[in-house]
């Protein structure tokens, strides 16, 4: 294998789990949902995923406990925002929160303890194929679902009826009401979905990038994933470039001593915050476009009159 | 009109003893109405009156406490907007239900309930817009449409359903009375095939031109059914407020005083995508003049008055002068300073902090130009409690605001008390220039009568007053001057005397006033 | 839907007090069912949860100690929150509040004098307020969103800290620790009462920043800003107030507040800067910052509930070997349960037993 090569695999890797958590948030947020629990999400997914690997013994249902435990929480998140109408935004950082803790607790047998790793997907003859064949053939299945993913929310959001829907309750819910669209129902299906996504993303975490269960192993990623929604314009092929790109940064410091670039440790981790602020800071500078791209009810609140 | 004899002819619709309870309060009660095949029926009422309330519940939006629904003789229950559409009725609202980023086509797919291709709807509605006279194109966006346009979408996806029976609440609010005139055609189309129209107005004038029959709510009860032609614009009105509204006595400047505002040259890029871009506007108003400018939504009113408030400056210092000072670059407080007063359009977020009390929200547009009263404590500015509280009950008292309690939220007030609450406000200064936007939008009669009588009474003591209203009987009720502002332009200003609808109507639709009206598309 | 919301004419004053007492209550309750599912018992575990603590002198220095900071974030950022800026970076600020104030002390240690605690507590402030410029900057200039931008600066606040200790800064004299020198007697905040405990003038700040940031917001010009700009800039525009001019306000007033807490723990508590000089106080104090309504007085009340369940924490784990990972659980449960609760502040809740779907009833 070849340097070039390993470092593309380390890539994807470091991708995966930032396109995944933030294709799901994407979805959400064009329902015209804010959920910042991101984070929590995607942390209870990778120590559930971890721990449900450990007790059945298999990473593939480690990785579903792992969207499990994204669709709970989202559910949570949901149950607050969509029907009790909480703050979007206090009651995301409470989710991160209750995440982080929740997820520390429960991890906590689970520190130091070798995990099983997700196998490659495909056979194994295929990754013999010089280039494609080890990079991209020879992963496994999380990643592929990555991939389709944004096919699919691509296809969903702009080819489709349902998906019209959706982008219609996230430009307007007063309107959507009125058309006799169930918005509250809507957005609770757009935001399980996004736990889905940062549960399965978390899972990534634990199974694939490290099989080992660290506390707060998610290192803000999630905060990331935000950000690359907004960097993305909403809009899924967009995201699967920057999701490639801030996985390239983040990954940075692992070869930058292979590059001979001798930054000191902290200053190279400190790449990928860095560089969101950064991309934030670019893409919102147009307060035009940001106005346009910007699903209309994002963040607001909805109570259906009576 | 011909063929609806009464008697024989089973109703299309028929409503009896309907009433909709929200807790206690009755929002409309033991309601009943009849509506034949092929008959345009008003239903008339002022704001508040309850006729968003039936309407509602004859869409499935909202359920009916008690009371009963016929359609064509038999009992139906109307849960939901589809069931409602399925039924045969359509409804066209005030406030559009657009999305702003789609297209035409896609706001018209959203709206019906099958699962039918985008082009095929593109195809049919472009088609159907066209044989109403209603012409639409299914591929453009829904923010780059003016408000008439935005209609057409609501109309059409009203009728692509083949309704039997077509509600429409205040249509003609945001339309020129050109572009009325072809909405009435359509009506008459409509008739013409058999189908109902369910027109709700507080107007008149339209509701005699064009009804067969109408009926009347007040205070959430029918206060009288009739034939509009039958009645006098008095009776009508009587059946809808219940006593008479006192008449708006006016004022007639020679227009001899000092200038207390001017425009001139005024320019102002729009500040959003869908803003409206202000050129060259030019005005003046002299004390003890009302200058009304007339205007369609959406036309720049909003604008100019942000730009006239000082919310918003422009690079030019002299294009704003108040009383002779030349302001364009200064904030709104400046401008408060040198004796001005401002009312914007909305009440809630704007005008007044909906969640704050009224002594609260006193100290939102007097907190600079009466710092010497309500404020103390030299830098730490420490807010006078007791003066405001005292300030606030004063202007209560003079502009009769009823409220509940001592000094509720701005939020539970009703429309007309807490506009009449923020424009005793403001008037409490007996400011020399007055501007405001929209004075007895969404207000009840009576309050919205002595608004107007107020901002008269401050001309005529001596102020320069700007109104921007869409109400044309509001404009000729309060102006001694009339200008018309039609997509960031302002036309020349007339003494309100050589002023008619006529004349407003073509200048509103952007023809020279003296031309005669070009095909509107 | 089966539960319906009917808005009130008016926000409800009962609720507004009863929210965070019942969202208290319910988050114990919580903790007592997690106590017994754990196998501990939940009567003895609450107790020493929440009633231990306070029986000793000592404890109720280290609950001062806790408290303080917390304290004293929570009332900056009730007023940045109240304007509607969302600070989430106050962890980041504290941190180089933390730095900046040990300047002194780490780089010159050898000047000394009455002035050099005083010096610090202000650079302290100021390293917060510079650090907290930043998403202010970024949010008036370039309309960026300060929640992500604040919070991406915490990484990299942490991340700074731990070059700084472990390069630049780190001790000559200490056997390669990753820390700095301890700070020389001049250069440490002292004990308000000596003899009993090691509680340091930090908590005074605190009380006192927390009381007189409440009569700004109750009393003054500039806290009616605060209010209105929070809840519509189109009416603080109207009024004539700046929005930027707040965001930078409060920004900086928060950042010089966590910056304050920062420099406090480091020379009260801690007496030199580590690698890590802060169990989470800048995310907890959010937590105190809802508790307590986003009123600075509420704040000393909730700051101290919080401070208590550290503590607790910490004597959970000693006496039950519960993980004091219990503590961030019951933080984020309580803050939950505060959202939730405050949804009766605005609303009163409707059962509903009809099927889903169709015009309500």
């Amino acid at each position: 294998m070849t340097v070039f090569e390993s470092i593309l695999i380390t890539i994807i890797t470091a991708s995966t789990p930032l396109l995944l958590a933030s294709i799901g948030e994407l979805v959400t947020e064009r329902a015209g949902v804010l959920n910042l629990g991101v984070e929590g999400m995607m942390v209870m997914g990778a120590v559930v995923a971890f721990a449900v690997t450990q007790m059945s013994g298999s990473p593939y249902i480690g990785a579903l406990g792992g969207i499990g435990a994204g669709v709970l929480m989202s559910l949570l998140f949901g149950f607050l925002t969509l029907t009790l109408v909480a703050n979007q935004v206090a009651t995301g950082l409470a989710l991160t929160i209750l995440g982080l803790g929740l997820s520390g607790m429960v991890g906590e047998p689970f520190v130091g303890v070798q995990g099983i790793k997700l196998p490659a997907l495909l056979p194994p003859w295929l990754s013999d194929i010089p280039y494609v064949g080890r990079v991209i053939l020879g992963q496994d299945l999380i990643f592929y679902i990555s991939i389709a993913l944004v096919f699919g929310v691509s296809w969903f959001l702009f080819r489709t009826r349902s998906g019209l829907v959706l982008r219609s309750v996230g430009d307007n819910h007063a309107s959507a009401h009125a058309l006799g669209l169930n918005v509250i129902g809507i957005r609770y299906l757009a935001v399980m979905f996004g736990g889905a996504c940062a549960g399965l993303a978390g899972a990534h975490l634990s199974l694939v990038y490290t099989p080992q269960w660290v506390e707060n192993m998610t290192a803000g990623r999630g905060w990331i994933a935000l950000a690359l929604v907004v960097f993305a314009s909403w809009r899924p092929w967009r995201l699967l470039i920057g999701g490639y790109l801030f996985g390239a940064v983040s990954i940075g410091q692992l070869h930058a001593q292979a590059f001979g670039i001798a930054a000191p440790a902290q200053f190279l981790s400190a790449l990928p915050y860095v560089a969101t602020v950064l991309v934030l800071i670019v893409i919102s500078r147009n307060r035009r476009l940001t106005l346009i791209n910007t699903p209309a009810s994002l963040g607001k609140s909805f109570v259906p009159d009576r | 009109m011909s063929g609806n004899a009464a008697g024989g002819v089973i109703p299309l619709l028929e409503v009896l003893n309907i009433s909709k309870l929200f807790g206690s309060f009755a929002a409309c009660s033991g309601i009943d109405l009849k509506i034949a095949p092929g008959e345009i029926h008003a239903l008339l009422g002022e704001n508040g009156a309850g006729k968003s309330t039936v309407v509602k519940m004859l869409f499935g939006v909202l359920a009916p406490t008690s009371g009963e629904i016929f359609w064509n003789g038999a009992p139906v229950t109307i849960t939901s907007p589809s069931e409602a559409r399925k039924t045969g009725i359509g409804m066209v609202f005030q406030h559009f239900s657009l999305f702003e980023a789609l297209t035409v086509a896609e706001n018209i797919a959203l709206s019906l309930d099958r699962n039918i291709p985008l082009s095929k709807i593109a195809q049919e509605a472009e088609q159907l817009s066209r044989a109403y006279g209603l012409p639409l194109d299914p591929n453009s966006h829904v923010a780059d449409l003016s408000v008439g346009e935005r209609q057409r979408i609501e109309i059409v996806r009203a009728l692509l359903q083949n309704p039997k029976l077509i509600i429409l609440d205040e249509p003609t609010s945001v339309l020129t009375p050109q572009e009325a005139d072809r909405l009435f055609e359509t009506l008459m189309k409509l008739k013409a095939e058999g189908r109902s129209v369910l027109y709700i107005s507080h107007r008149l004038e339209e509701v005699q031109r064009i009804c067969d029959k109408a009926t009347v709510l007040r205070h959430g009860k029918v206060t009288g059914a009739c034939d509009p032609r039958q009645e006098t614009p008095a009776s009508l009105a009587r059946m809808m407020v219940g006593s008479n509204v006192a008449d708006v006595e006016k004022v007639f400047s020679d227009a001899s005083g000092p200038i207390g505002l001017e425009v001139k040259s005024l320019d102002a890029a729009g500040r959003s995508p869908f803003a409206i871009a202000l050129k060259n506007v030019s005005l003046d108003v002299h004390a003890g003049e009302v200058l009304a400018i007339a205007g369609v939504a959406g036309n720049g009113q909003g604008e100019l008055f942000d730009v006239l408030s000082g919310e918003y400056t422009v690079a030019n210092n002299d294009a704003v002068k108040i009383r002779g000072i030349s302001v364009g670059r200064s904030g709104i407080s400046a401008r408060r300073l040198l004796g001005a007063a401002f009312v914007p359009e909305e009440r809630h977020g704007h005008g007044a902090v909906t969640a704050m009390s009224l002594s609260d929200n006193m100290v939102l547009s007097r907190n600079v130009s009466d710092r010497r009263a309500f404020l103390t404590g030299g830098a730490l500015k420490i807010i006078r409690a007791s003066t405001i509280k005292a300030a606030t009950k004063r202007i209560c008292d003079t502009m009769d605001v009823r409220k509940s309690g001592e000094d509720p939220a701005a939020g539970s007030l009703s429309g007309g008390n807490l506009q009449k609450f923020i424009v005793g406000r403001e008037l409490d200064r007996q400011p020399g220039v007055m501007v405001v936007n929209q004075p007895t939008w969404g207000v009840d009669a009576g309050a919205a009568s002595r608004i107007r009588q107020a901002l008269v009474d401050l001309a005529k003591a001596g102020s320069a007053v700007l109104v921007i209203s869409q109400d044309l009987d509001e404009i000729f009720e309060v102006a001694t001057h009339v200008a018309v502002i039609h997509d960031g332009k302002l036309s020349a200003v007339y003494p309100a005397a050589e002023m008619d609808r006529e004349k407003i109507g073509l200048l509103m639709g952007g023809m020279d006033a003296h031309r005669e009206p070009a095909h509107v598309a | 839907m089966w539960l319906e919301l009917e808005k009130r004419p008016e926000a409800s004053r009962l609720f507004t007090f009863l929210s965070p007492v019942i969202a208290l209550l319910l988050t114990l309750v919580c903790g007592f069912v997690l106590f017994a599912a754990l196998g501990k018992d939940p009567w003895q575990a609450l107790y020493l949860f929440f009633i231990d603590p306070l029986r000793e002198e000592w404890s109720l220095h280290e609950l001062a100690i806790k408290a303080g900071p917390l304290i004293l974030i929570g009332a900056g950022l009730s007023v940045c929150y109240r304007a509607g800026n969302w600070n989430i970076g106050a962890e980041g600020q504290f941190i180089f509040g933390g730095i900046f104030g040990s300047a002194m002390p780490v780089l010159f240690h050898a000047w000394t004098g009455p002035w050099l605690l005083p010096l610090m507590m202000l650079m302290g402030m100021i390293g917060g307020a510079l650090y907290a410029s930043i998403p202010a900057l970024l949010k008036t200039k370039f309309n960026t969103n300060e929640i992500l931008t604040s919070l991406m600066l915490v990484y990299v606040a942490q991340l700074f800290l731990d070059w700084l200790v472990r390069g630049p800064w780190r001790n000559p004299e200490g056997n390669n620790f990753p820390e700095t020198r301890m700070f020389d007697p001049p250069a440490v905040l002292p004990a308000i009462w000596e003899s009993s405990g090691r509680a340091h003038w930090g908590f005074v700040f605190a009380i006192v920043a927390a009381i007189l940031l409440w009569f700004m917001m109750e009393f003054t010009l500039r806290g009616y800003q605060v209010k209105v700009l929070g809840q519509s800039s189109r009416a603080g525009r109207f009024a004539g107030f700046s929005a930027s001019g707040m965001v930078w306000f409060s920004f900086l007033l928060s950042g010089a507040m966590a910056g304050l807490a920062g420099i406090s723990e480091v020379s009260g508590a801690i007496g030199q800067l580590r690698p890590s000089i802060s169990p989470g106080y800048g995310f907890t104090a959010i937590i105190v910052a809802f508790l307590g309504r986003l009123s600075p007085i509420g704040i000393i009340v909730s700051g101290l509930i919080l401070a208590l369940t550290y503590l607790g924490g910490e004597a959970a784990q000693l006496s039950l070997g519960v993980s004091e990972k219990v503590t961030r659980l019951f933080q984020g449960l309580l803050l939950f349960f505060v959202l939730s609760c405050d949804t009766l502040i605005l609303y009163k809740i409707r059962f509903n037993w009809t099927r889903l779907g169709g015009a309500r009833p």
